[in-house]
């Protein structure tokens, strides 16, 4: 009995190898075509995807390096570093803008963090009566068109004295990023676990020590990660800077736009991918911070 | 102990008040109400919003006893283990620790370790770092706390580990980590909440009996909260059995087990089959009767009227239809389905329109006529009016 039983389904395999083997020859070939003609489109769509993404910055580079280059040519006259030495040339505007750049990003990551951390925990753990309409509080500097609010902003700076001043512009700028950090934040709180908290209660840590040690430590990636975006937000900052910080404060961002205005393409690209560079070093490093848990959470 | 003897004394399960029964228990086994309990359970409400999750639970654990809390889940066995932790906030009654009432007091000040279902280890952190951070905040020199966690790894079978990261350890390893960093304060109250429920079945065993032999060993009073009889009734010295936010009953494991007080009970620890019984006084004994008209005279104790009978699968067996067996009463019916767990058969037996479990160690066909013999003796009894209906196969 048992030595006969795996015959029947032995020979149903070998009837099926069988029908397939009969398929008609020409279904196999269209089978081909639509193979080949798939592959084509995904190259052609990677194609223009990756004109779209780097054809722009073929640009950027390519007016970088150019010294003279007008109208009825396709490619640039003549090449040379010229301008990049005008850019980094230690008396230059561009790298003292760098500094004011770099110098407000970081002001605001630590502004925002100061924030986004105690905000971030109360929002996660503590049962909040309007949580919602707290998250969404911070939403609202990013929902409405940021002329309108800057304009204002800046009437308000100007009576108390703080246009043209670093702070003010430290001050926008953390109010803008302040929707990624807390929201972030919040996420990153909210994906540890209340038991590792409970446990080093429940061995002796104050709620203080307990979220130093374990709350906070656990939560770092996304907050890390929360910091780079404020950072990046910072660094790219245009409309705010332009009406709380000028003419005192230049940033890259605004020598950009000077250096466009002016005809200056060349100064213009090189600043441009001055700015790329921290986005996507930054990009990279985000990558590896944020993970499925924290992301999952956010806006939660 | 000596509750094994009381069961003998009076072999059929007698309906009776709660808290008489505790007392009894408490005599048994020595307990004095005069000795300082280690935890003093004293009327405590919880409610979350407006939901009430304990309803005035009172409990007295005496220091070194193991106590396990049984219960199906919601029943607030864990609400009550966490408010004992401090981590729930009390709405009502009080906490005391060695006489001192805790209730207000945050869960760092309380001096006890728990361990948890999840393990919550620290993963940023070494095997040292966790079982080493209660004596870290104690404020015991670096060189102190390697051999004092050594000393506690070497007990738990971890030595060497102290280096590794906790996130590559196997999940019995990390619960023993998680045993470790709870003892390595040499906490006298250590709270277990289902600690075991997410390791393998042989894992699970082996560090059920270390913690037992660690309880011994050390003399820590623990508390287990747990929803796996099998688990409670080998580690605890009593058992709480809760039910909706309410201490059901409270006892040695085997009191519990042979003489549950209420059918709630009776089906928790397994007496999942429930059969109606009439019991009339007939001569020097009672006359026992079921519906469908079988009949048995018994000479024990039992109560009178219309009861309803819970019993586990292994107390009835398969006997002839037609026998007669004193103390026994037989209820003819057929076998309807045989399945082989290992050890022993289990049959369906269909009596009437109900269906019953039975485990039997011969081997009978299917479709047979059968007769299900139930020793009065193991049956629990109780008021018909009590029943919560056919709970059975």
């Amino acid at each position: 009995m048992s030595g006969k039983s795996p015959s029947p389904p032995m020979s149903a395999a070998l009837d099926l190898q069988r029908g397939r083997s009969t398929v008609p020859p020409t279904s196999v070939a269209n089978a081909r075509v639509w193979a080949l003609g798939s592959t084509a489109l995904k190259i052609a769509g990677l194609a223009i995807f990756a004109f779209l993404l780097f054809g722009p910055l073929a640009n950027l580079v390519l007016w970088s390096v150019a010294e003279r280059w007008y109208t009825p040519f396709k490619l640039p006259v003549s090449y040379g570093l010229r301008y990049w030495e005008v850019v980094f040339r230690p008396t230059g505007d561009a790298m003292s803008s760098l500094a004011t750049s770099v110098i407000i990003a970081c002001l605001t990551v630590v502004v925002a963090l100061a924030v986004s951390i105690p905000a971030g925990y109360a929002l996660a753990r503590l049962k909040l009566p309007w949580r919602t309409a707290l998250m969404i509080l911070f939403l609202l500097p990013q929902a409405f068109p940021s002329v309108a609010i800057y304009i204002n902003v800046a009437r308000v700076f100007y009576s108390i004295g703080l246009t043209g001043t670093i702070t003010g512009v430290v001050l926008v700028h953390a109010a803008h990023g302040l929707v990624y950090s807390v929201w972030i934040a919040a996420a990153a709180f909210a994906a540890v676990d209340r038991d590792l908290e409970l446990a080093a209660r429940n061995i002796g840590a104050s709620p203080l020590r307990a979220f130093f040690t374990v709350t906070l430590p656990l939560a770092a990636p996304g907050i890390m990660a929360s910091a780079i975006f404020v950072f990046l937000e910072s660094l790219d900052e245009f409309t705010g800077t332009f009406f709380v910080g000028v003419p005192q404060v230049t940033t890259l961002p605004l020598l950009l736009y000077n250096a466009s205005m002016g005809g200056n393409y060349q100064i213009a690209s090189i600043t441009a991918l001055i700015l790329l560079v921290p986005s996507v070093l930054f990009m990279i490093v985000i990558e590896r911070f944020l993970k499925a848990d924290v992301l999952s959470k956010v806006g939660q | 102990m000596t509750v094994g003897q009381a069961s003998h004394r009076h072999p059929v399960v007698i309906f009776s008040r709660n808290n008489r029964r505790v007392k009894r228990i408490r005599e048994d086994i020595g307990v004095d109400d005069s000795v300082l309990a280690a935890i003093d359970v004293d009327h405590l409400q919880v409610s979350y919003g407006s939901q009430q999750v304990l309803h005035g639970v009172s409990l007295s654990v005496a220091p070194g006893e193991f106590i396990a809390i049984l219960g199906s889940s919601g029943c607030g066995k864990t609400t009550l283990l966490r408010t004992i932790a401090g981590f729930q906030k009390a709405s009502g009654g009080a906490i005391r620790l060695y006489g001192q009432d805790v209730v207000n007091m945050p869960p760092e000040k309380r001096g006890m370790a728990m361990m948890f279902q999840s393990y919550a280890l620290w993963p940023h952190m070494t095997v040292l770092g966790n079982v080493g951070y209660g004596l870290r905040l104690r404020g015991v020199p670096k060189d102190e706390i390697r051999s004092r966690v050594a000393a506690v790894l070497k007990m738990l079978n971890l030595s060497g580990l102290e280096d590794r990261k906790v996130t590559n350890l196997s999940g019995g390893q990390r619960q023993r980590v998680a045993l470790g960093r709870a003892l390595a304060i040499e906490p006298k109250i250590l709270l277990l909440d289902e600690p075991l429920s997410n390791l393998d079945a042989k894992v699970r065993i082996q560090l059920r009996s270390e913690i037992k032999s660690l309880q011994s060993r050390l003399g820590f009073t623990a508390i287990h909260v747990t929803h796996d009889r099998e688990e409670a009734m080998t580690m605890a010295d009593r058992i709480v059995v809760m039910d909706a936010g309410r201490i059901a009953q409270v006892g040695a494991p085997k009191e519990v087990y042979d003489r549950p007080n209420s059918p709630f009970v009776a089906s928790f620890m397994g007496a999942d089959n429930t059969i109606g019984l009439d019991v009339r006084p007939s001569g020097g004994g009672v006359e026992v009767s079921t519906d469908n008209g079988s009949t048995a005279f018994y000479g024990g104790e039992v109560p009178v009227g219309s009861l309803t009978a819970y019993f586990r699968d292994d107390v009835a067996s398969l006997d002839d239809p037609n026998a007669r067996v004193d103390g026994s009463i037989i209820l003819p019916g057929k076998i309807t389905q045989r399945t082989y767990p290992g050890g022993h058969y289990r049959y369906v037996v269909a009596i009437g329109d109900r269906h019953f479990t039975v485990t039997d160690d011969r081997y009978h066909d299917v479709d047979r006529p059968v007769g299900m013999r139930l020793p009065l003796a193991s049956l629990h009894l109780f008021p018909q009016a009590q029943s919560t209906g056919g709970n059975h196969a």
